[in-house]
């Protein structure tokens, strides 16, 4: 699928405080099933910006602005070109071994419940990918939906009746651990419709001894196909956000996509 | 509570009549010099450190007094020899920490060859994937280690710990020797002590040394939390020897992936940071989003090569308590060589038999906290209470993985200033080592801290410890020595008239 997005992030500097930097993770690369045919981040004001990688592969686009308007735009514009491959990831450059997502995070702590809940959805696997699947399509059986920001962890959110996709990866990520799977946080853009055009969007991974990283999407209980454009991965979502920056702990942020 | 027979550095084994030949000068100097004429000096002392600042915060304590680390008047002695197996083993021991840290953030060789176990690695918080990938400036990461010795006889050195992400102690090993040198300046002209003014100098070349490539006349400064820090005094001190700036995380900027510092005079570019800051508050882009010590873009600036932060972010997995009992392998595995200084042996109680034995012998052991400093979480097993003991039980048995446990050591002892006059106290050592571009040098001196209280072996300054002067002795052949100290201007006799 050949998917087109572009996808705007608003936000305030703060007063009296010119300069901004800011940490945008924001260019999907290639892989077996991913093509990035074009690429490009925009910035409505006087910025440098620097491309480089952070510690988990991702790449990372550092954004400088001296003299900061009161209000900066960054605009990312793109076409990927997306193929099924059942959520198999393959090809990608990994910095750091998969025993290394079992590891907890203040976002995603072990949690005894969602442990419990895990348990309860894999009875009869037969398989650890079939159990991943499990619990992939158990989350939004449980949850009602609605587009809102993360709560402050997987344990709260899943405490709550209503969850984010963020919360939704979130207690993907606990779930999968609690069962010794390795499973870690992606950001990156889906397209919903047939219009091929793409929003925002976050998911999971877990790790299959013999299959390597497959992606779940307990948005919609089922693993990502050709809609799904992935960017950045984590251990939670902090770590493959979009953008950190000084700004973001004052400032709403606000996000368009067309 | 018993009195645990130990070996003194002064005068030999505890049943010894008399000093050690090499040291019977300094028997003598003790026994010619009236108690009261060394309180008088040892008061004199503590004036000017008080005078000075020298002072630190006790942690979880209400009223944040600060006090002075009481600094004792005897100083301890190394003997030439002695401190050339020393330093070998701290050297062998220091090179093998950068190869490991080198390694572990790298190609992680030490996994694949099956000498760690894996999840001890990636379980810990102290291997930050955050900065997974990324190489210091010239390959080095613990450019400063404060490696924390105990011994049991003249030769029998025992690693407590390794420090090699900010050690603090350096300040008061200058401090005490120029206190020593004014109040005490007989005792140099009887001993050849090496050194240790030049530490800064020292200091200032090894960041020198590992600036980032083509770079020639690098800018240095030393990055402080700011001075609520316990150890701020030495942040500014050790500064202001290098004639360098001292910064806050407020006073640098990050643009274009290069660190710039505000001053009057306009943006100057930074090149070396010798930070006495945390990883955590480093760069909250990368780590904690809340902390308002960091500098934004920090570890953009260094992924891309662009400035050497010293210790290198990342260091905590190399002294980790959970890593210290591998320590042995991993200085094998790197140097290709048994490890010339010794560990403690040490339980890992997240072993059910290790942890098993720990919980038969309580009343034998030190337990310790992995992730726990300063003496904090601490049980002293010969000279604790019974209500410790069992807290301790109770605590080792709720979360046995956080606790390591380790024999009670018969700590050397070294002739001490008390109330009822000079008697011994335990006493243990962090020597200063140096990493650069060219590789390892060990400061000849360090700090020794001594437990006050009669019996005690807890040295920290957070639970009564103090301090003294460490000296090193000069080989006795001057002739060839001369020739080499033009060589190495870092070695020079002090005060030896």
């Amino acid at each position: 699928m050949r998917i087109a997005i572009e996808h705007q992030i608003v936000h305030r500097a703060r007063a009296g405080r010119p300069t901004s930097v800011q940490m945008l993770r924001l260019t999907p690369e290639n892989y077996d099933d991913q093509t990035v045919a074009n690429w490009h981040i925009d910035v409505d004001c006087d910025a440098r910006l620097r491309r480089g990688h952070d510690g988990f592969g991702n790449a990372v686009t550092m954004l400088y602005i001296q003299d900061a308007p009161e209000t900066v735009t960054i605009t990312a514009t793109g076409e990927v070109l997306t193929s099924d491959a059942h959520g198999v990831v393959r090809g990608t450059t990994e910095t750091l071994p998969p025993a290394l997502f079992l590891r907890a995070t203040p976002a995603t702590p072990a949690d005894a419940a969602i442990a419990a809940f895990a348990e309860e959805a894999i009875r009869g696997a037969d398989s650890s990918l079939a159990a991943l699947h499990a619990v992939n399509a158990a989350l939004p059986r449980r949850f009602a939906s609605e587009a809102r920001g993360p709560a402050p962890d997987a344990a709260a959110a899943f405490a709550a009746e209503s969850v984010g996709a963020c919360d939704l990866a979130h207690i993907f990520c606990v779930a999968a651990r609690s069962l010794g799977v390795p499973a870690r946080f992606v950001s990156g853009f889906a397209s919903w419709d047939d219009a091929a055009s793409a929003t925002a969007h976050c998911w999971a991974e877990a790790y299959v001894d013999g299959l390597g990283w497959i992606g779940f999407d307990p948005s919609i209980g089922l693993s990502p196909q050709d809609r799904h454009v992935r960017v950045a991965v984590a251990l939670d979502a902090a770590g493959a956000t979009a953008v950190s920056g000084e700004a973001w702990r004052e400032v709403a942020l606000a996000e368009a996509s067309q | 509570m018993g009195t645990i027979a130990a070996f003194d550095e002064i005068m030999g084994a505890s049943d010894a009549g008399s000093s050690r030949p090499e040291l019977s000068a300094l028997q003598r100097w003790l026994d010619l010099t009236p108690d009261n004429e060394l309180r008088r000096r040892q008061q004199a002392a503590e004036a000017t450190f008080r005078q000075l600042g020298i002072t630190f915060a006790v942690y979880g304590e209400n009223d944040a007094a600060e006090r002075i680390i009481p600094f004792d008047i005897v100083p301890r002695v190394f003997l030439p020899d002695e401190w050339a197996r020393l330093s070998e083993g701290l050297v062998q021991r220091v090179e093998a920490i950068n190869a490991f840290l080198d390694d572990i953030y790298g190609e992680r060789k030490i996994l694949r060859d099956g000498i760690l176990p894996p999840d001890l690695i990636f379980g810990n918080p102290q291997f930050r994937p955050e900065i997974a990938g990324m190489r210091p400036p010239h390959g080095v990461w613990a450019h400063i280690c404060g490696i924390d010795l105990v011994r049991t006889g003249p030769d029998d050195f025992f690693v407590l710990e390794d420090n090699a992400r900010t050690p603090s102690g350096v300040s008061y090993m200058l401090e005490n020797r120029e206190a020593m040198l004014r109040l005490c300046p007989e005792l140099f002209r009887q001993f050849r002590v090496a050194a240790v003014d030049s530490y800064p100098d020292r200091l200032l070349a090894t960041m020198k040394s590992v600036a980032p490539h083509g770079v020639a006349e690098p800018t240095c400064v030393v990055l402080t939390p700011g001075h609520y820090n316990s150890a701020y005094y030495e942040h500014s001190f050790l500064a202001d020897s290098m004639g360098i700036e001292l910064v806050e995380a407020a006073d640098l900027v990050v643009d274009d992936d290069i660190v710039w510092m505000r001053t009057i005079a306009g943006r100057v570019k930074v090149d070396v940071i010798y930070r006495r800051v945390d990883d955590d508050f480093l760069d909250p882009l990368v780590f904690r989003p809340d902390s308002m010590l960091g500098v934004p873009g920090l570890i953009a600036a260094y992924s891309a090569g662009n400035v050497a932060i010293l210790n290198a972010p990342g260091n905590g997995i190399a002294d980790d308590k959970a890593i210290y009992s591998y320590m042995p392998d991993i200085v094998r595995y790197y140097s290709g060589a048994e490890p010339k200084l010794k560990n403690v042996e040490t339980w890992r109680c997240r072993e059910p038999e290790a942890l098993s034995y720990v919980l038969d012998h309580l009343s034998e052991l030190v337990v310790k906290l992995v992730d726990g400093s300063g003496g904090y979480g601490m049980l002293v097993g010969p000279t604790a209470s019974a209500r410790q003991i069992e807290e301790f039980r109770a605590a080792l048995i709720a979360e046995p993985h956080r606790y390591i446990a380790q024999p009670t050591l018969a700590l050397s002892t070294v002739p001490t200033l008390v109330e009822s006059g000079v008697a011994p106290r335990h006493v243990d050592f962090r020597p200063f080592v140096l990493t650069g571009r060219n590789g390892v040098e060990v400061t000849p001196g360090g700090l020794t801290r001594v437990a006050l209280r009669e019996g005690s072996l807890v040295v920290n300054s957070s639970q009564g410890g103090g301090t003294k002067d460490s000296f090193v002795l000069l080989p006795a052949e001057l002739d060839s020595w001369v020739q080499v100290q033009g060589q190495q201007s870092q070695i020079q006799t002090q005060g030896a008239h």
